[in-house]
């Protein structure tokens, strides 16, 4: 069976570029385009939701 | 689902003003999820701050709010309370609001035990002012009127909630995110005056001015110094030089003061 993708939002007009989303990933899925993040690798993705509850900027939005 | 922030939040006031990497946002958010797992209604919900960085957070928030004189919002808030003893009180505010400007109403709201939540977000600096230090700064640290290092001692904001009276003292950090959301609910659940600080970073006045090279530093120096309550009894002194304790410090039960002064209200009424 194929495993069910999760889906990341990002809004960049919120994101400030502040990198802790990206550092604080454990699976690196999430890189720095410009000054604003950007999804690399959404099949590492494990659904820990550390990015969305870390982003002080309500910029990231993950649906499981 | 994503968990949906925006229901709190008044339409078109996001993006917010607070700098790159500022951990008030991580703090707003576990705020946001400690109302809705409490099951508070916005209409019902007062929100109270002083001024500052910290107190900018209730004007985001789609309850009622209040943005109050520097250092009063724990005036303020106890007016609200006490007139309308139905509403849930909270209160958000930064080190210097709380503990410089608004030391003495803190220490009495505390000591009143009236039902309230108070959020303090330390962020070790006068942030929005330009980086003054404040009373929560660490002795030697570098701030815009100290450049050669802070003289001062500074304030163990909990240990201060703890002797001043309040029943439910408890610490976080903006780095451990899901707890901060627990704890809130928590202290908001707890009948008397309830105080959260939570450890929060300044990269913009405090970290370039303290050899924090960037915002990722500052979340991993907190993930660093925090030591759950449970951890800590297992330690001994030396390993607990320069950490800090997080979780539930203190609670205790005591009489509510709105409850008090309606059997005092009472007693006057009868002796007519």
């Amino acid at each position: 069976m194929e495993k069910k993708l999760p889906t990341i939002e990002i809004i960049e007009k919120y994101c400030k570029g502040c990198h802790i989303c990206v550092e604080f990933c454990p699976t690196k899925v999430l890189e720095m385009k410009g000054f604003v993040v950007s999804v690399k690798n959404l099949e590492a993705c494990i659904k820990c939701m550390q990015c969305e509850l870390r982003c002080p900027d309500f910029a990231i939005k993950v649906t499981p | 689902m994503a968990y949906d922030y925006e229901k709190f939040i008044r339409p078109g006031k996001l993006p917010h003003i607070w700098c790159p990497g500022c951990g008030h946002g991580i703090v707003m958010k576990g705020l946001i999820r400690a109302i809705d797992a409490c099951g508070l209604k916005k209409e019902n919900t007062a929100i109270v701050s002083g001024i500052g960085c910290a107190s900018r957070l209730p004007g985001y928030m789609d309850c009622c709010t209040l943005h109050t004189a520097h250092g009063r919002a724990a005036a303020f808030a106890t007016g609200v309370k006490m007139s309308r003893p139905e509403m849930d009180v909270i209160l958000v505010g930064g080190d210097g609001d709380g503990t410089a400007i608004g030391g003495n109403h803190f220490i009495h709201a505390c000591r009143r035990n009236i039902n309230m939540t108070y959020i303090i977000l330390n962020n070790k600096i006068y942030g929005m002012t330009g980086g003054q230090f404040s009373p929560a700064t660490p002795t030697g640290d570098k701030a815009s009127t100290t450049p050669y290092g802070n003289p001062d001692p500074a304030f163990d904001i909990a240990k201060l909630a703890i002797g001043a009276g309040a029943t439910f003292v408890a610490r976080g950090t903006a780095f451990h995110a899901n707890q901060i959301d627990k704890l809130i609910a928590e202290a908001i659940q707890h009948k008397g005056f309830s105080v959260v600080e939570i450890l929060d970073d300044c990269p913009t006045t405090y970290g370039r001015r303290n050899k924090f090279k960037s915002v990722i530093e500052m979340m991993n120096h907190l993930k660093d110094i925090a030591v759950p309550v449970k951890a800590a009894e297992k330690m001994s002194p030396e390993q607990l030089k320069g950490k800090v304790l997080t979780g539930v410090l203190y609670k205790e039960d005591k009489p509510e003061y709105c409850e008090q002064y309606a059997k005092v209200i009472e007693r006057a009424q009868a002796a007519k």
